[in-house]
């Protein structure tokens, strides 16, 4: 988590995806607490009403669930479902733009093969 | 009617019409920012409403009741605004101890704690205090109120990047912990722009918007390429306004952008609050 949003979406949806990071690398395991929506406001300062919203699209997605009266814990296998989303999610996110971005280069199929292997191979 | 409610409200100084037909409502337990340039009316509206001065036309109401001269209905409401109302020759701590006269529910110890949290010295006088340090006074007082509506005008005057971090920390906790109506005035949109729920604009005396942020920043977005390529998208389109370096170009639009149909070279952005509110303000504006 880095605490600061960027212009380009809406903050509960940035919000949420930071918490799923931290969710991811095992800043929030699973079974524990998270924060909850007053320490997520006044640590991020945003409304809370967006905090809140962020977290509900934890728990819509059964990521993160409520203990009446106790708070948000991470669920247990969320790890596992953010893994599963995030794999969905790289096409998109990922290859899309990488493959914008080559054409506006001349970038042909063979040399990203080849940019990829180097990655890979590091 | 619930709420803290403007209705049709008009004011003149003179030859200028600072408030036309002003009408606006304050719900219970948000927080708002009210922007505009300088001279938009933004204080006179605030003073309105907190019946430091007489609306020419219109009314201001509160849960129903009316709120000018009515005592039992204004200690609801606290203003922090930039004129300090207290005495030059008096110490801070002595003003402390004389807002729990007017606001019965006023947090001593809250108060004291957050004089520390802020180094405020409380046995200084509050003529002595730096620009700074003046705002923070009022700006504790302010949090420590308990008052169901709270206007904050020019909240962080002359206040560092470090006491404003605090300041909007100690209001959401504050919120969290009592929540009350906010109504944050300030020029520095960008820092607050995440910590309000819903946004008034008001412009040469009118309100030109009201609505949540959310939805506000939805209803625009911004185009960016080269200037033949944005001249050609926007034709059929709303612009509010435009920015252009050399041959590249950025337009504001008013709509939803259509994903599906946005040609190659040119890239679509939301837009930032502060963005939006100068494309709104500017003196050709929308």
């Amino acid at each position: 988590m880095n605490l600061s949003f960027d212009d380009e979406r809406p903050i509960f949806i940035q919000l949420a995806e930071q918490l799923e990071d931290a969710i991811l690398s095992g800043a929030f395991p699973e079974e524990t607490q998270i924060p909850s929506t007053t320490e997520i406001s006044v640590g991020f300062k945003i409304n809370p009403a967006t905090a809140l919203k962020g977290i509900n699209m934890l728990v819509d997605s059964g990521v993160v669930y409520k203990k009446r009266g106790v708070g948000m814990f991470v669920a247990a296998g969320a790890v596992k479902k953010l893994f599963e989303k995030r794999k969905q999610e790289f096409s998109d996110k990922y290859i899309s733009t990488l493959i914008t971005e080559a054409k506006r280069l001349n970038l042909t199929k063979e040399d990203i093969f080849s940019m990829i292997e180097r990655g890979f191979g590091e | 009617m619930n709420g803290l409610c403007v209705t049709n409200v008009t004011k003149n100084f003179g030859d200028v019409r600072a408030l036309k037909n002003v009408s606006v409502e304050f719900q219970p337990n948000k927080i708002y920012g009210l922007l505009g340039r300088n001279g938009a009316g933004k204080t006179t509206l605030l003073n309105v409403i907190t019946g430091r001065i007489f609306a020419d036309s219109g009314k201001v109401t509160l849960n129903g009741e009316e709120v000018p001269e009515n005592d039992k209905v204004l200690r609801n409401i606290f203003m922090m605004c930039e004129k300090s109302k207290y005495p030059d020759t008096m110490k801070v701590s002595d003003a402390m101890r004389w807002t729990r006269e007017f606001y019965p529910g006023f947090d001593g110890e809250k108060a004291m704690a957050l004089a520390e949290r802020f180094q405020l010295n409380v046995k200084k006088k509050i003529k002595s205090l730096s620009t700074g340090y003046s705002s923070i006074f009022k700006l504790i007082l302010a949090l420590c109120v308990n008052v169901p509506y709270v206007f904050l005008d020019e909240p962080v005057l002359g206040l560092d990047a470090n006491h404003r971090d605090l300041f909007y920390k100690t209001l959401l906790e504050s919120y969290a912990d009592n929540p009350a109506t906010y109504v944050i005035s300030t020029h520095l949109i960008e820092e607050i722009s995440g910590i309000v729920e819903d946004v008034i604009i008001i412009r040469d005396g009118e309100i030109i918007r009201k609505e949540t942020r959310e939805s506000l920043l939805s209803h625009y977005y911004c185009v960016t390429g080269s200037a033949s390529a944005v001249e050609g998208f926007i034709t059929d389109k709303k612009v509010i306004g435009m920015d252009t370096l050399g041959g590249l170009k950025s337009a504001y639009i008013e709509g939803a952008p259509d994903r599906g149909v946005i040609p190659d070279g040119l890239e679509i952005t939301q837009m930032d609050l502060q963005r939006l509110f100068i494309q709104l303000t500017n003196s050709k504006g929308a």
